[in-house]
């Protein structure tokens, strides 16, 4: 009897030692757990890019010169974001450097006082040259006069077409948004399996792209006085082009939920004749392993609607501190040393366009690009337009609302109605931000 | 001596303490073994739900740390008069459960019936028909979506063979929704077999053989004499398989994406609150989604385990 019951309770304290240890475990996390010490580790949370490639490459390089060491953990774009989501609002101090998108989550982040304010420190090494930054870059990394990150890589929508194509259709490279559309249709009704044109057609990530045709036809999204002006002539001219085009020339069973992957593999299997896409992402189709087309692949600069030849230039990404990280002064050497310009010049050369003007100007930083590519680079830095989608606080909610009349035009709906609509519902959205 | 001395003057207090404590926890061993399992359920489930109640009544958005301000019931008021997106959520919600949970259990029952007797090679059919539950959702919406490609996939190259031109599937704004059910049907009837398979070994032969003596067709035995007998099976399969198809998520997002697709043609109220606090940032208007949600599904369950206990009865 007596044995029975020890037996009892030593199970019951084996039970909930257990238990408790578990639950320790829950509430612990792991992690430094030194507290507020500079840690000797520096953690990096990074996005699954060419840019990330070249970096996690080089960082044994930076873990010698500074005797750190550098903790990367990689994720895919919206696993980062949804990463950022749940560890930035639990206040996690886990995190040190973060690669974001200034434009998608720079305001948000921003706002909520997750990143950092780097001001001084951008400003305390001359010989780092922070003037060296593209002034549209720098821009976007900067909040209410703070800077709150630093830029890594700039892109520009440009222009891929297949000189194969061109050439057998008797066609010039097309100059404006108008021979486009004539080449785009010539070349469809030659060659009955291959599209004209094609982009993205996902209701949120066409708007990107969609942007420098919106800003060719003398539109934007928001108006000088703050409000929408997607029911504006010109926007409604270009929903109505960039509709046309992927419904008239595009690809035969062309789907609504393209993003950049799935379009550059319509061009790059060679199934279209033209495609516009951010420059960054040129060596998918230049690249003989991933593409079919690698040979014949011809770069421009996006063509001109009537208010000129006005692609988006900006900085895709950036690097920001964590304020809540205790390890500041190491996360600062990383990002010092990541773009510095010998970084950004060696990164660039292995094809990621980076934000330093000196690396442009240098013939070194273009001499791997292919030459009609450097140029249209050249051409859209010039005209470029600082933002690719609407500059709010809430750039995913803004993005499906002005997103929808590009699908409704892809699916030969009735755009002028669609624009209408995310007009009023895109005022909506900016007037509850403004409040 | 002295040592041996000791232990009788010191073990029987040494004992009283042990004993005490033993008795103790013998008294109260029901609830000294639950604690553990309570403290976890009042961790990791209490919790989180008092929270997001809590924030379906704030406006909380952008961050949860932020500031926010209790907005009472407005969140509420707001979501269930949104005919645009939370109401066609709740429809394709419920659509997608009933038209996938009948066929998965017309299907289930066929195949349980079939595999009920023994016959040569079952070990390799039942093998073959659970291998589509061993794949985690994700990957099997991966794999779907390949296979579903407008241009390249197999599903068109083979429909190309017979002749029929290619159809849109997953990209299409009215055929996504078949076909992300037709999916869910490919992978969950092997569950609702394996369920029914089990009922259906359980039941004794006895009755079936004295209507077959009567001369009962096939027809009126599994009419009126299995199906009735299995009901608490059928209810059990009925019960797991609508909870899980009412809050499928991973599959719909694998296939296609945020939002349900451009035109939220497979947005259902999870994917619907999963883009509110991923994509909007809107916390409170998510969470006030997630209790609605969580009502819903407490409902459903309140009806089939009444239903069930009527069926036991």
């Amino acid at each position: 009897m007596e044995r029975r019951k020890s037996r009892v309770l030593a199970m019951t304290v084996l039970t909930t030692v257990l238990a408790g240890g578990s639950l320790a475990a829950c509430s612990g996390g792991g992690g430094g757990g030194e507290g507020d010490a500079e840690s000797g580790t520096v953690r990096v949370t990074l996005a699954n890019h060419v840019w990330t490639d070249a970096i996690v490459e080089a960082i044994p390089q930076f873990e010698e010169e500074t005797g750190l060491t550098v903790e990367v953990t990689q994720l895919g774009e919206d696993q980062l974001s949804a990463q950022y989501n749940v560890q930035l609002n639990a206040g996690t101090d886990e995190i040190d450097v973060m690669m974001y998108r200034p434009l998608q989550e720079g305001k948000l982040f921003a706002q909520n006082g997750y990143l950092a304010d780097l001001t001084e420190r951008v400003s305390s090494n001359a010989d780092w040259q922070w003037d060296d930054f593209q002034q549209g870059p720098v821009d976007s990394t900067t909040f209410e006069d703070q800077v709150v990150g630093v830029p890594t890589i700039t892109e520009r929508e440009v222009l891929y077409y297949r000189k194969d194509l061109l050439e057998k259709a008797g066609l010039e490279v097309p100059q404006t948004l108008e021979e486009l559309e004539a080449a785009a249709k010539q070349i469809k009704e030659q060659n009955p399996d291959i599209a004209g044109f094609v982009a993205r057609t996902g209701k949120s990530p066409a708007v990107t792209q969609f942007s420098s045709f919106l800003y060719g036809f003398g539109g934007d999204f928001i108006d000088d006085e703050g409000n929408s002006s997607l029911d504006s002539p010109e926007a409604k001219e270009a929903y109505a082009y960039y509709g046309r085009m992927i419904n008239d020339y595009g690809p035969a069973n062309v789907s609504t939920d393209m993003s950049w992957p799935e379009a550059m593999a319509i061009f790059t299997q060679g199934g279209s004749a033209f495609y516009t896409e951010a420059d960054s992402l040129y060596q998918n189709a230049t690249d003989p392993a991933n593409s079919q087309v690698a040979e014949t692949v011809g770069f421009a600069p996006m063509p001109a609607g009537p208010d000129g030849s006005k692609p988006y230039n900006v900085p895709s990404w950036g690097l920001g501190i964590n304020e809540a990280s205790a390890n500041q002064d190491n996360a600062w050497k990383f990002i010092e040393w990541a773009t510095s310009k010998d970084m950004v010049m060696q990164i660039q050369k292995e094809g990621v366009p980076g934000p330093r003007t000196s690396v442009w100007q240098d013939p070194a930083g273009t001499e791997t690009y292919p030459e009609d590519l450097a140029a249209a680079i050249e051409v859209s830095a010039e005209n470029g337009v600082g933002h690719d989608r609407p500059l709010v606080i809430n750039v995913g909610e803004a993005r499906e609302i002005v997103g929808d009349p590009i699908v409704v035009g892809i699916t030969d709906g009735d755009v002028d109605a669609a624009a209408d609509a995310a007009d009023e519902a895109f005022q909506q959205f900016l007037d509850d931000e403004r409040e | 001596m002295a040592v041996a001395a000791l232990p009788p003057k010191r073990a029987p207090q040494k004992q009283n303490a042990w004993k005490a404590y033993s008795d103790w926890a013998n008294e109260h061993r029901k609830w000294l073994f639950a604690a553990p399992a309570m403290i976890f359920v009042a961790v990791l489930i209490a919790f989180p739900l008092g929270w997001t109640l809590y924030l379906s009544l704030t406006d909380a958005s952008g961050s949860v740390r932020a500031k926010s301000e209790f907005i009472g019931l407005e969140n509420y008021a707001d979501v269930l008069t949104d005919t645009d997106r939370f109401w066609p959520a709740v429809l394709r919600t419920f659509v997608f459960t009933a038209v996938a949970l009948t066929v998965q259990l017309v299907l289930g029952m066929a195949i349980a019936l079939l595999l009920w007797r023994p016959f040569k090679g079952e070990k390799w059919v039942r093998v073959a028909i659970l291998l589509p539950l061993v794949a985690t959702p994700v990957a099997v919406g991966m794999m779907w979506r390949l296979i579903f490609d407008p241009n390249i996939g197999f599903a068109n190259q083979l429909l190309g063979f017979v002749g029929i031109g290619p159809q849109p599937w997953l990209s299409g704004q009215y055929s996504a929704l078949p076909t992300v059910i037709f999916i869910d049907i490919w992978q969950w009837t092997p569950m609702v077999v394996i369920i029914l398979l089990a009922g259906l070994t359980s039941l004794s032969d006895e009755p079936d053989e004295a209507a077959r003596i009567d001369g009962a067709t096939a027809w009126q035995r599994f009419r009126f004499i299995t199906v009735p007998l299995l009901m608490p099976t059928i209810i059990v399969a009925i019960l797991l398989r609508s909870i899980d198809a009412l809050k499928t998520f991973d599959l719909l997002y694998a296939t296609k994406g945020r939002g349900g697709g451009s035109f939220h043609e497979v947005e259902t109220l999870n994917v619907y609150a999963y883009g509110l606090s991923f994509d909007y940032n809107d916390y409170g208007v998510s969470s006030t989604v997630l209790i609605i949600f969580f009502l819903i599904i407490v409902a459903v369950m309140f009806v089939l385990t009444r239903r069930r206990k009527e069926v036991q009865k």
